[in-house]
């Protein structure tokens, strides 16, 4: 019997202890008219190795291409040790640390996690993980709610440059909490947040700013007057992140003129999850120390033991469901533990020079691929701003069927963004990271101009 | 499992040290960013080599307590051995290379493995429909009581703002109800475990929305009623909510769509044997019957056939016309999923029946074995379901000591603790749940050093209140560590500072 030890002798003798003629006798309080289900659309189970050349034909079928889409998930290259240690046993298969002297390893790298992004941040505290960037989002929303207490408005400003799942996701998590979210458009020519639009409501109670550094379009914000705007206007700011852009960029916490931004959240994945179509990743969430017992999730902390020997719990638990319930800042329980153990890792080998260079890597070889691009003729920039690793360019005709056929040739080309965006039939939205080398640019290059070639000459 | 403790990575860090084969092997100058944009602050990470990262990481692992060295009765949480394929087969390249956005055509393999593992959920829980999006079990709590929310709203039915929730719930539960614009009305337990259905009768109305149930219920016992409270709610026009925590009681056994529920959320990361990781990631995949399937989350995976080939595609807002949208960037944690459809298939249908079996059996065992050293039951007259509660209120009253002192020694003696002082209206409790992967040997071994933690502490309370002796670290100070937040190292003084 797969994974059960039980030998006829033990089931015999166990029964005998019970005093049960049958296992089934184990169900009797179960109304009869209820047992005996027929679940006959479940296969009969298969062997470790036919389920293994099952995966792996499966596996083959997904063989990725060259994958230029970023879009909220990125490629990036994961050190070796970040995994094989991540799924040792102790850590794979452990629960929460709520025994906490049975549970140090766990703790400890919460802990170190915790050092390290908001040492990555410039934030005063950060929490344990929450699921993913987008709904890390969403919690930010409800924590701003509940932490500026000087507005009623429960009015969220959302830039239309937000990641538009993120956006969605947000509104889904928070409409039955009577927040108002009011979109904020961008600029057409830098795509930035358009500074008119915002000024719009200078004068009405908003609670928050969502600012996105970079943002959806790859664009570098201008978070400082962003975050001057924000806090002038009585609204807390929120960040939304990239991790791995902050080797290179300014530190939220370092935002505006006063004490930075007030909340930040962001997609963990480029920090050593691999992409995995699309899932497990894990939120970061950071604030002020200010706002800390209004913060969402897990937290550890540092103690003592009785001998005095230094130690780590999870504490500030009166904020969470198991012990609130009702009144609890967030439902939350199980978090993103284990990617953060990879993160914590992957953070490790890399170092600061490491991550640095990953960043302008990637910072790199986008300019590298969007100047390849750009020299074909009929493909140019949408916007005109500085960006970090992802870039808008304009295509000669719709990027549907672009994109199509360059996929039949196991390139990834870009996202289609007229998907989220009305009026971008032709615009595709490029990353290329560390992974990218000279020849993988080149192949999009040509493969981009031959696609071309063919569709404006059939149109 | 080591006595040693570890310094911190920080404290291995030495300036100018590195992992270098770790980084890109040159790094180019970006000269066009605005200066304003630029970092000027350091990063603070710590600068070790590789060999510091890993003998480091390693050494934190073995001051865990996990299922692959010990038995971890932790009830409610089902904690089963995670088999090692579903890690290594979910690893494979094709699968961790997929870029979430990548066109369908290219990721048919692992959407072939999302709609089967849909339509196997669908069987075993009943169900006419599942999304598997939701990321952990408070995601899907949250799911279906939004789905009964945007339920009621279709039918311009806007008066229903009450869940009905048993005072021994999950604090998910409630906090779930109120995330989702609901006021919770708490129901009793009576004196068998089970819902009091004559309480529950006077808080059903107009208003109610629906109930969320555990069933088996968090007092470790089957809901003797189910079907009486599923005509109930429903004369009354709510929905009835699964809490599938305790799916590992019934799995092939009964099915949550045959006692009347309208929602049901699994934690796959119990029931399906997806690992814990030391807090996640887990799944909360909903199951919806009839009456739900135009609400559900996306992104869900359809199948067209056409002759011999057969595609998959993600449906969307077109083909779920009343969803409550998307709750993840991109399709929950699709790496958990392919895990459980490997599980899944691993056991067939005999193996998920034999879970619960199983399952029952060792907690009946248990259960039996214990009451016959002396230790009280919560609810002797019942049966266990796959777990049930210790009460150890006569053992605080004689020898002054409970059950987070008993959690503690059991330490020592090489067990993880079960649940403690969880569900709250049982005293001194201890909730225990052995799972059907455990061993007749290691179940019997527990019952041992539960009797000699009782012999203990009547010769000396102090070798469990002191508890534990034999781990990293004694009992931590946990009212300190709220007192004095010190949630981070700092660099700059070489030490940890309090932050609030």
């Amino acid at each position: 019997m797969p994974f059960i030890p039980h030998t006829d002798h033990d089931i015999q003798q166990m029964l005998a202890a019970i005093g049960a003629d049958s296992i089934d006798a184990l169900f009797s309080e179960i109304d009869p008219s209820l047992r005996d289900v027929d679940i006959s659309a479940v296969p009969e189970r298969a062997s470790e190795q036919a389920v293994t050349r099952l995966m792996h034909d499966r596996a083959s079928q997904d063989a990725p291409g060259l994958c230029f889409i970023g879009a909220g998930a990125y490629e990036h290259h994961i050190p070796a040790a970040v995994w094989e240690i991540t799924t040792r046993g102790e850590f794979y298969s452990a629960y929460t640390p709520y025994q906490p002297e049975a549970s140090q390893g766990t703790l400890q790298v919460v802990y170190e996690y915790q050092s390290m992004m908001t040492g990555l941040t410039g934030m005063d505290v950060a929490n344990a993980s929450l699921y993913d960037g987008a709904s890390a989002l969403a919690e930010a929303v409800l924590m701003a709610v509940r932490a500026n207490r000087k507005s009623k408005s429960a009015r969220i400003l959302m830039p239309a440059s937000v990641h538009p799942f993120y956006r969605e996701v947000a509104y889904n998590i928070c409409k039955n909490q009577q927040i108002t979210f009011e979109t904020v458009g961008y600029d057409e020519t830098t795509g930035q947040v358009d500074r008119e639009a915002l000024s719009a409501w200078a004068d009405e109670d908003i609670t928050a700013l969502v600012i996105p550094q970079p943002n959806f379009f790859g664009a570098i914000e201008d978070v400082d007057a962003l975050t001057d705007w924000a806090q002038n206007n009585g609204a807390l700011a929120i960040g939304v992140v990239n991790p791995v852009s902050l080797a290179l960029l300014k530190a939220p916490g370092r935002w505006g003129h006063g004490e930075g931004a007030d909340i930040v959240v962001g997609e963990g994945q480029p920090l050593g999850a691999p992409m995995a179509g699309g899932g497990p990743y894990f939120g970061i969430l950071c604030c002020r120390k200010k706002h800390v017992r209004q913060m969402p999730g897990r937290v550890v902390g540092k103690t003592t033991d009785m001998e005095g020997r230094e130690g780590y719990v999870l504490t500030l638990q009166p904020r969470e469901q198991h012990i609130r319930r009702s009144k609890a800042t967030s439902n939350i329980c199980t978090n993103q533990g284990l990617l953060v153990t990879a993160a914590t890792i992957h953070m490790s080998l890399l170092g600061n020079t490491g991550l640095h260079d990953v960043a302008v890597t990637c910072a790199a070889t986008t300019r590298d691929l969007v100047a390849r691009l750009t020299a074909i003729a009929g493909v140019e920039k949408v916007f005109d701003s500085a960006y970090f690793h992802e870039c808008a360019l304009r295509l000669p005709v719709a990027a549907e069927g672009v994109l199509a056929r360059l996929a039949e040739r196991d390139i990834f080309g870009g996202l289609d963004l007229s998907r989220f965006y009305a009026g971008y039939e032709n615009v595709i939205l490029v990353c290329a990271t560390e992974t990218k080398t000279e020849a993988d640019l080149a192949a999009f290059a040509d493969a981009l101009a031959d696609v071309l070639a063919h569709e404006t000459e059939a149109a | 499992m080591t006595t040693m403790t570890e310094q911190l990575i920080f404290e291995h860090s030495r300036p100018g040290r590195q992992a270098r084969a770790q980084a890109p092997a040159s790094a180019p100058a970006i000269d066009d960013l605005p200066a304003t944009a630029m970092r000027d602050t350091a990063l603070g990470l710590p600068e070790v080599s590789e060999l510091d990262v890993v003998r480091h990481y390693t050494r934190l692992s073995q001051q865990n307590f996990a299922i692959d060295t010990h038995f971890y009765p932790l009830g409610s949480c089902t904690m089963k051995y995670n088999p090692r394929a579903c890690n290594t087969l979910a690893s494979l390249p094709g699968f961790l290379g997929r870029h979430p956005l990548a066109p369908a055509s290219h990721g048919q393999g692992m959407m072939a493995c999302f709609y089967e593992l849909q339509e196997m959920l669908k069987s075993v829980t009943g169900m006419a429909g599942v999304s598997l999006t939701p990321m952990a079990g408070a995601q899907g709590e949250f799911t279906g009581v939004a789905m009964i929310k945007a339920y009621h709203e279709a039918r311009g039915d806007h008066e229903r703002d009450e869940i009905l929730v048993p005072e021994a719930a999950h604090g998910t539960n409630p906090a779930t109800a109120v995330m989702c614009g609901c006021k919770v009305v708490e129901i009793p337990a009576d004196a068998d475990g089970d819902v009091d259905v004559a309480a529950l009768r006077e808080k059903v109305g107009p208003k109610t929305a629906g109930i969320m149930l555990t069933n088996p219920s968090t007092l470790g016992v089957f809901e003797q009623d189910i079907l009486e409270i599923s005509k109930m709610i429903h004369e009354a026009g709510g929905l009835l909510y699964y809490d599938g925590a305790n799916l590992n009681a019934i799995l092939g056994k009964v099915r949550p769509g045959d006692m009347g529920f309208d929602v049901i959320h699994m934690n796959l990361h119990k029931t399906f044997s997806t690992p814990h990781g030391g807090g996640g990631p887990g799944s909360g995949a909903v199951g919806v019957g009839k009456r739900l399937l135009d609400f559900m989350p996306i992104p869900v995976v359809g199948r067209e056939d056409e002759g011999e080939s057969t595609t998959y595609r993600w449906l969307d807002e077109r083909d779920v016309p009343h969803t409550i949208g998307r709750l993840s960037a991109f399709m929950g944690n699709a790496g958990v999923l392919l895990r459980a459809y490997v599980y899944a298939r691993l056991l067939g249908r005999e193996g998920m029946t034999r879970v619960a079996e199983f399952a029952t059996l060792n907690s009946n065992y248990l259960m039996t074995r214990l009451k016959a050293a002396g230790f009280d039951v919560a609810y002797p007259e019942r049966k266990a379901s796959h777990e049930f509660i210790v009460t150890l209120k006569r053992q605080k009253q004689e020898l002054s000591v409970g059950a987070g002192d008993f959690a503690k020694r059991l330490l020592d003696y090489g067990y993880h603790a079960p649940t403690v002082y969880f569900p709250l209206l049982v005293p001194e409790c201890l909730l225990i749940e052995p799972t059907e992967t455990e061993s007749r040997e290691t179940i019997d071994g527990f019952v041992e050093a539960m009797i000699a933690i009782r012999d203990e502490a009547r010769v000396d309370a102090a070798t469990l209140t002191e508890a534990p002796f034999n781990l990293p670290v004694r009992r931590l100070d946990e009212v300190a560590a709220a007192k004095n937040l010190d949630l981070k190292f700092e660099a700059e003084t070489g030490d940890a500072r309090s932050v609030a």
